[in-house]
C-alpha cells in the first residue's frame, strides 16, 4: 500500500512535539503553583494574618502570567488532532473525542469562571467566596489534566473499545474502562504530582532568592513553610506513581520499557541500570555491536519492578521482535514477523469486508469480518515493512529515563532537607541552601519534560499501541505547508517564553506587597 | 424514546447552540478590533482593555469547547474538516494564541514587546477570528472540496491510508474565492463589533466612550445588516445539499434551505424571532438614548438566529459539510459522520452538567458585573490590564 512521504510525517511528528514541549512548560506550573497559593489563601482565611493575604496575592499574581500563555499554547494541541492527524481523528475519534468534549464542558469552564474571580474578585465577593474560587480554579486545571490524560493514556493502553468494519473505526464500549482505566489513574496521579513538585521546587527557589538578597524574608519564610513539606510529599508520591508507570509499562508496553533501559536480550531476574553509558556504535537491534560502553545495575530491581517478582523474565528488544518466549499470561509471545503477518491478514480482510458488503455478498463479509477480528490486535503491524521500525529511540529514551529518576530522587534528598531547616528554622542562615534550592529551578522543568519524552518516545511507532502507527494516522498535506506553521508557531511561541519569562522576572523583582 | 437518530439530532443542536454562544460571545473580538478606534485616550483604551479582559476566557473556552463537542459527536468533520481546511483552522488557532496571552501580557512591565505589540495582537485576532469563523461557517452551504474514502485506510482508495482527501492545493484558503463566504464572513465580523458597542454602552461607565459607542451600534449594525441579508436571502434563494433518507443519495435541490424553514416552521419562527431581537438591541440603542440593555436583545436575539441557522444546515435531511466539487457523495450528513449510538449516549449524560456549568458562569458574571467599570475602578485593582 502506497504510504505518505516520510518527511511529511517527520514534520508532523516535530509539530506536534514542539507544541506538546511548549505547553508543559507552563502546564505543571499552573497546576503545582496553583495548589500552594491555595493552601497560602486557606491559611490566610483561617488564620486572618494579611501577611498571609499578601503572599496569595503574589503567587497569584505569577500564576496569571504562566496561566495565560499555558492557555495560548494549549489550543492548538486540541485542534492539531484534527489538522495534522486526521485519520487518527476518524479512527478512534468516537472514543478520544469524549474526554476531549469532557475537558471542555467540565473543566475548562470552571477554571475560566472562577479564575476571573481568583483575579477581579477580591473586593467583590467575600472572603470565603474568594477563597473557594481559588480552589475551583486550581480544581478546574486538575480536572482538565485528568481528561486529557485520560486521552494520552488510551493511547498507550486502548482499552473499552470494538472496531466496527462498517464504520472503519474504533467505537467506545465502555466509557469507565476508557475513563478509569489503570494506565489512565496511574499516567494522572504521576503527572499531576511532577505538577506538585515543579510547583513546589518554583516557589522554594524563589523564595530562596528573596532570602538571598536579603528581602522580603518574611515572605519567603513562609511560602517555604508550606513549599518544603508539600515538595517533599510530591516528590515521595512521584517516586510512588513513577513505580506503578513502570509496572504499566512493563505489562502493555514492553519495548518502551526494554528502551528505558537499553535491554536488548531479555533474561530473567534482570537488573536496573542506576547509571549507564550506551554504545554509540550500535545502530540497530541485529547488529550484535554490545549496547553498553558501562552500566552500574541494581539487581534484579527491573524484574521487580516491572512485573513485582524479582526472577521475572524481563523481554528485551531481540526478544520482543524475535517472539517465542512466555508471557505473563502463559502464551508465547508472536514475533514481529507473526503480528505482521496477522496485521496483514486484518487490513485484508477489511478491504475484503468492504468489497463484499457493497456488492451485498452479506455471507462472505461475515467471514472477512470474522477473519478481521481473529487479527484484529495486531492491525497496526499489517502497516510496518521492517522490524526496526518497531525500535524507538533508544539512546533518547534510556538517558530521559535516567535524567528523569536522578533528578527526582536529588529533589527528595533536596526537600527532606529543606524540611528538616525549617524545622530548626535555619533556612534563613543557610546561604548554601539557598542558592541550591534557586539554582534547582530549572531542574525541575527539565525532568517533567524528560517525562515526556520517555512516554512518548519511548512508545513510537504508535500513535495508537499496536493499532495505529503514525504513517496510517497522519493528514494528506504538503509537507511545506506543516513546515511553515512548525516554524510559525515555534517563532511565536518562543517569543511568548522570552516575554513571559522577563515579565515573571520583573514580577519576582518588584516582589510582593509590603 | 432515545434512538441514535434522537441523539445525533440532539448533538446537533447542542453544536449548533454552542455555535450561537460562540458567536455571541465573539464580542470580545469586535472589542478588541476597536480598541485603538473607539478609545480616544490612553484611559479609554485601557478601559476598554480590561472590560474586554473580564470575559475574553469565555469565548476562548467556549471555542475549544465547540471544538470538543464537534470532535466526540462528529469526529468525520474534524477529521475532514481540520486536516483539509488546513489554513482556515490554523490562521484562527494562530489568532486566538495571539489573544491568550495579549491581556495579561500587555500592560505588564518587561513585556518585551510593548503595550502597542499585544494591542495589535487583539487587534489581529479580533478581525481575523470572527471574519474566519463566519466565512468557515458559510461552506456549510456553499461547500467544500474534498472526498471521503474510508477504504482507503486499507489500499482500496490508491490514495495512501488517508480517508479524508482534500482536493484543492490551497487548503482552506479557496473558500476566500466565494463571495458568499465572505458575506457570511463579514456579516458576523460587522455583528461582533455591534455587540461590542453594546456591550460598552451596557457596561462602561464614562460617557464619552458609551456615547461613542452608541454610534458604533449604528455604524456597524448598518453593513452587518447588509453583509447577513445578502447572505441569507441568496443562501434562501440558492440550491442547497440534500439528502435522500432512503438512498442516502446527495444532490442538489432547488431552495433547500427555504425549503428547510417552510418545513420545520418552529425553527424559522425561532430563527425571526432571534433576528427582531438582535434589531430590536441595535435600533433601541441607536434611538432611545438611556437606553442600555441592547446587548441583552442582540445577545440573545445572535444565540438563537445562529443556532436556528446551523439547524437548518443539518436537520430535514440536508449535508451540513457538503463537498461541491470531488463528490457530492462525500458530503457530511448528521448520519454519517456522527459518533457510535454509545458515544453519543454517554456524552448526552454528559451534556445534562451544561445547565450547571451556565449556573454558575451567570453567578461569576453577576458577582463582577454590580457595578459598571469606570477609570477610577482601574486605579484601585491591582489585577488591571
Amino acid at each position: 500500500m502506497e504510504l505518505l512521504n516520510s518527511s511529511l510525517l517527520e514534520w508532523s511528528r516535530a509539530q506536534f512535539a514542539m507544541t506538546a514541549g511548549y505547553h508543559w512548560l507552563f502546564v505543571p506550573l499552573t497546576l503545582g503553583l496553583g495548589i500552594i497559593m491555595s493552601i497560602i489563601e486557606s491559611i490566610y482565611v483561617k488564620t486572618g494574618d494579611e501577611k498571609w493575604k499578601k503572599a496569595a496575592k503574589f503567587w497569584q499574581l505569577i500564576f496569571g502570567i504562566n496561566f495565560a500563555i499555558g492557555v495560548a499554547t494549549g489550543i492548538i494541541l486540541e485542534f492539531q488532532f484534527g489538522t495534522n492527524w486526521s485519520n487518527y481523528s476518524w479512527f478512534v475519534g468516537d472514543i478520544f473525542g469524549a474526554p476531549l468534549a469532557i475537558e471542555g464542558i467540565v473543566a475548562f469552564f470552571l477554571e475560566a469562571t472562577f479564575i476571573s474571580i481568583m483575579f477581579f474578585g477580591w473586593k467583590r465577593v467575600s472572603k470565603k467566596m474568594h477563597l473557594a474560587s481559588t480552589w475551583l480554579t486550581v480544581a478546574g486545571a486538575t480536572l482538565s489534566a485528568y481528561w486529557i490524560l485520560v486521552a494520552n493514556a488510551w493511547m498507550q493502553y486502548p482499552a473499552g473499545m470494538q472496531f466496527n468494519p462498517e464504520t472503519v473505526r474504533n467505537e467506545m464500549v465502555s466509557f469507565w474502562s476508557v475513563a478509569l482505566s489503570p494506565f489512565a489513574v496511574n499516567k494522572f496521579f504521576h503527572t499531576v504530582v511532577s505538577a506538585w513538585g515543579l510547583g513546589a521546587a518554583f516557589v522554594s527557589g524563589v523564595s530562596a532568592w528573596y532570602l538571598l538578597k536579603n528581602r522580603n524574608n518574611d515572605f519567603a519564610l513562609k511560602s517555604i513553610k508550606v513549599s518544603a513539606v508539600f515538595g517533599l510529599a510530591s516528590f515521595l508520591l512521584l517516586a510512588v506513581t513513577g513505580d506503578g508507570s513502570a509496572y504499566q509499562v512493563a505489562q502493555k508496553q514492553p519495548m518502551k520499557l526494554a528502551a528505558m533501559e537499553g535491554l536488548y536480550d531479555g533474561k530473567e531476574g534482570a537488573g536496573l541500570i542506576a547509571v549507564g553509558m550506551l554504545n554509540p556504535a550500535k545502530k540497530i537491534y541485529a547488529d550484535n555491536v554490545d549496547p553498553y560502553v558501562f552500566k552500574v545495575e541494581l539487581p534484579k530491581m527491573l524484574s521487580l519492578m516491572g512485573y513485582r517478582n524479582t526472577n521475572a523474565f524481563v523481554p528485551g528488544i531481540n526478544n520482543i521482535i524475535g517472539g517465542g518466549y512466555a508471557l505473563p499470561d502463559g502464551s508465547t509471545a508472536l514475533s514481529f514477523d507473526e503480528k505482521k503477518a496477522r496485521g496483514q491478514k486484518a487490513i485484508e480482510a477489511l478491504a475484503n469486508f468492504q468489497v463484499a458488503k457493497k456488492e451485498g455478498r452479506d455471507a462472505e463479509a461475515a467471514q472477512y469480518e470474522a477473519a478481521l477480528r481473529e487479527n484484529y490486535a495486531y492491525f497496526g503491524y499489517g502497516y510496518l515493512t521492517d522490524a526496526q521500525q518497531l525500535v524507538p529511540n533508544v539512546p533518547l529514551t534510556f538517558y530521559s529515563f535516567r535524567v528523569m529518576v536522578i533528578i527526582g530522587g536529588y529533589f527528595i534528598l533536596l526537600f527532606l532537607l529543606l524540611c528538616w531547616y525549617n524545622y530548626k528554622k535555619k533556612v534563613e542562615t543557610s546561604r548554601w541552601l539557598q542558592y541550591v534550592l534557586l539554582w534547582s529551578i530549572p531542574l525541575a522543568y527539565i525532568a517533567g519534560q524528560l517525562g515526556w519524552v520517555v512516554a512518548e518516545v519511548g512508545r513510537q511507532p504508535w500513535t495508537i499501541q499496536d493499532v495505529l502507527p503514525l504513517q496510517a494516522a497522519i493528514s494528506s498535506l504538503p509537507t511545506g505547508n506543516v513546515i511553515i506553521t512548525f516554524t510559525l508557531f515555534a517563532l511565536l511561541f518562543t517569543a511568548l517564553l522570552i516575554a513571559e519569562v522577563s515579565i515573571m522576572v520583573k514580577q519576582i523583582k518588584k516582589g510582593p506587597e509590603e | 424514546m432515545i434512538t441514535e437518530s434522537f441523539l445525533q439530532e440532539y448533538w446537533w443542536f447542542i453544536i449548533s447552540l454552542l455555535g450561537g454562544l460562540l458567536v455571541f460571545l465573539l464580542f470580545v473580538q469586535g472589542g478588541q478590533s476597536m480598541i485603538k478606534s473607539l478609545g480616544k485616550s490612553e484611559d479609554e483604551k485601557q478601559l476598554i482593555v480590561n472590560a474586554l479582559g473580564r470575559k475574553w476566557e469565555y469565548t476562548f473556552t467556549t471555542l475549544v469547547t465547540f471544538g470538543g463537542a464537534f470532535f466526540a459527536s462528529f469526529p468525520l468533520f474534524y477529521s475532514t474538516s481540520f486536516g483539509g481546511a488546513y489554513w482556515v483552522w490554523m490562521l484562527l488557532l494562530f489568532s486566538f494564541v495571539l489573544q491568550a496571552v495579549s491581556y495579561e501580557f500587555q500592560s505588564k512591565p518587561g513585556n518585551v514587546f510593548g503595550t502597542g505589540t499585544y494591542r495589535t495582537f487583539l487587534f489581529i485576532n479580533g478581525l481575523l477570528g470572527p471574519f474566519l469563523i463566519g466565512a468557515a461557517v458559510a461552506t456549510f452551504y456553499t461547500g467544500s472540496a474534498f472526498a471521503v474514502g474510508k477504504g482507503n485506510l486499507v489500499g482500496l482508495g490508491g490514495v495512501g491510508p488517508v480517508i479524508s482527501q482534500w482536493q484543492n492545493p490551497l487548503h482552506g484558503l479557496e473558500a476566500l474565492f466565494d463571495v458568499r463566504n465572505w458575506c457570511l464572513g463579514l456579516a458576523v465580523l460587522f455583528l461582533a463589533r455591534t455587540l461590542a458597542a453594546l456591550f460598552f454602552v451596557n457596561r462602561l461607565d464614562n460617557e464619552p466612550l458609551v456615547n461613542r459607542a452608541r454610534k458604533y451600534v449604528l455604524y456597524n449594525g448598518v453593513p452587518f445588516v447588509v453583509f447577513f441579508l445578502t447572505f441569507l436571502i441568496w443562501t434562501l434563494v440558492a440550491e442547497g445539499f440534500a439528502v435522500d433518507p432512503a438512498t442516502k443519495v446527495v444532490s442538489m435541490e432547488p431552495l433547500k434551505y427555504l425549503n428547510n424553514f417552510i418545513q420545520m416552521p418552529i425553527v424559522l419562527v425561532f430563527f425571526l424571532l432571534g433576528v427582531v431581537a438582535v434589531l430590536y438591541g441595535v435600533i433601541a440603542t441607536v434611538f432611545k438614548l438611556g437606553f442600555k440593555k441592547g446587548i441583552w436583545f442582540a445577545g440573545v436575539g445572535t444565540v438563537v438566529t445562529v443556532t436556528m441557522l446551523l439547524l437548518i444546515a443539518g436537520y430535514n435531511n440536508t449535508a451540513y459539510y457538503p463537498s461541491n466539487v470531488a463528490d457530492y457523495q462525500s458530503s457530511l450528513t448528521i448520519r454519517n459522520s456522527s459518533s457510535s449510538l454509545f458515544t453519543l449516549q454517554a456524552m448526552s449524560i454528559v451534556s445534562i452538567l451544561v445547565p450547571f456549568v451556565l449556573a454558575y458562569i451567570i453567578y461569576a458574571w453577576r458577582a463582577l458585573e454590580k457595578k459598571r467599570l469606570s477609570i477610577e475602578d482601574l486605579k484601585t485593582d491591582e489585577h488591571a490590564y
